[in-house]
């Protein structure tokens, strides 16, 4: 079972039905026993940065060690930004640590918020973007279109972290991959079928990792 | 490179959807979960659903509405009409809309632009402007509200300013001169308010042609064009839109 990290902040009901969508158990709890048992957790969130982070509360360190420990979590647009380590958004607040980098304003130059549907690249390393249809001519990199909505973006400076990027007017990081740390700035949930992909691939990673929990419980 | 949106938009009465011209002489467009899901599977980049009754008793069915609608829809979906409060955008986004719009309530109090955007993020707060081109000074457009009924002695250009400056995300911006004529979109005052911004534009109003969405994010500078009756009564299909678009080099998600 999937939780979906309830933590009294928008859009979260729209995770939980893409999940279903697929076919996917997934369950909307803000309960620790819930969490410690899941197979997987996403944080989502639609709110501003300090909001989540307060709203979230005490849970923040149950999941940071969860998340150390293996269990696949996937933060979803300021769920995703709340992995790192500061954002400035509305004054400066910390994050989760779990990701090296911090969270800044898109460039003025750029029409902000950054909305709407942007391609990006996928490297063929990162397990999200597992399976999705390749480029039409060989040689080209995989790219597909995902929906973003947002103001302010991870500046990723983590080495050990995996970054698929997109281009607005700068290669702005769109997804990121460390350990079972999975995040994207856009919404999966609403990119259509390919944001579907997504999600069945990050619930796939959830049931191996719960598959390779259980082996090492028995040897 | 961000793709220009095609955004259907849903004026729903009754739970039905709805199309008038110049907001009246309202006719059926169907059920907005069937043609909301409909429009989704043939490409629309967004949604957008406008309780055109807007009253204490639509309220409890738009909510229903937007449950109904997250369900069978994973694409963007804005709501709006009569929404004033924050507990009120709080609901519609939990029940599972990504972005709300607000009017005539940032009119009268525009304090609740800036505690929606502190609370949720500019990017889920669209600013409905509803303009109508002002008959005494050529290149203005006044501010509308409730539903285009009743003038304010705003000015579209600088209500967008301001809105932007308290923490609107977007802006859709609606020509009432235009609306439901199929003229084409009042594109003076597209560019005039995107000029103004730095947030999107969505243009709305007078979408009757291919071309005219070609020249709202040309000469409009609009980021996205919203249209209703050329949809809904099936003159044009989603992807014949954005091929027409892709084949004038308009970056589109197609």
């Amino acid at each position: 079972m999937i939780v979906v990290i309830d933590y009294n902040v928008g859009n979260v009901r729209s995770v939980c039905n893409a999940f279903r969508h697929i076919g996917c158990q997934a369950k909307l709890s803000c309960n620790p026993e819930d969490i410690e048992s899941a197979s997987g957790l996403v944080l989502p969130g639609v709110a501003a940065f300090g909001y989540a982070v307060s709203a979230l509360g005490h849970l923040a360190e149950l999941i940071k060690k969860l998340a150390l420990a293996g269990k696949p979590l996937l933060g979803i647009c300021v769920g995703y930004q709340m992995l790192f380590d500061r954002s400035a958004e509305y004054g400066s607040h910390k994050g989760l640590g779990l990701v090296a980098g911090n969270v800044v304003p898109i460039p003025s130059s750029q029409t902000v918020p950054h909305m709407g549907w942007n391609l990006v690249k996928l490297p063929e390393d990162m397990d999200l973007f597992a399976h999705l249809p390749r480029a039409k001519s060989r040689g080209l990199p995989r790219e597909k279109h995902f929906y973003f909505a947002h103001s302010f973006y991870a500046n990723v400076t983590d080495t050990e972290a995996k970054i698929a990027y997109t281009d607005y007017g700068f290669p702005m990081p769109a997804s990121v991959q460390k350990g079972a740390i999975y995040g994207t700035q856009f919404h999966p949930e609403k990119s259509g079928k390919t944001g579907l992909k997504v999600l069945e691939n990050f619930s796939k990673i959830c049931h191996l990792s719960r598959a390779k929990s259980r082996e090492r419980k028995t040897t | 490179m961000l793709t220009k949106r095609i955004i259907p938009c849903l004026d729903v009465k009754d739970n039905r959807v709805v199309k008038g011209v110049h907001f009246l002489n309202l006719r059926d467009a169907g059920d907005p979960v069937e043609l909301g899901a409909r429009y989704s599977d043939e490409g629309a980049d967004e949604l957008v659903f406008l309780d055109i009754t807007a009253t204490i008793r639509s309220r409890k069915t738009i909510v229903e509405l937007v449950e109904k609608v997250a369900e069978n829809v994973f694409i963007p979906f804005t709501v709006g009409g009569g929404i004033s409060t924050v507990d009120q955008i709080d609901e519609l986004l939990r029940s599972g809309a990504e972005k709300v719009s607000v009017n005539t309530a940032a009119v009268q109090n525009p304090h609740l632009l800036t505690e929606a955007a502190r609370r949720f993020g500019n990017q889920c707060i669209v600013l409905a402007i509803d303009a109508r081109r002002s008959k005494t000074q050529p290149g203005r457009w006044q501010v509308t509200v409730k539903a285009g009924s009743e003038p304010t002695d705003l000015d579209a250009v600088e209500w967008a300013i301001k809105a932007e400056k308290l923490g609107a995300g977007e802006i859709l911006l609606t020509s009432m001169d235009a609306d439901g004529t199929k003229t084409g979109y009042d594109n003076e005052l597209n560019k005039a308010v995107s000029d103004a911004v730095n947030i999107p534009v969505i243009a709305s109003g007078g979408a009757g042609k291919l071309e005219h969405l070609y020249d709202a994010i040309v000469e409009g500078g609009a980021d996205a064009v919203l249209m209703a009756s050329i949809t809904h009564f099936e003159n044009y299909t989603i992807k014949q839109m954005k091929e027409y678009l892709a084949s004038r080099g308009i970056p589109v998600n197609l």
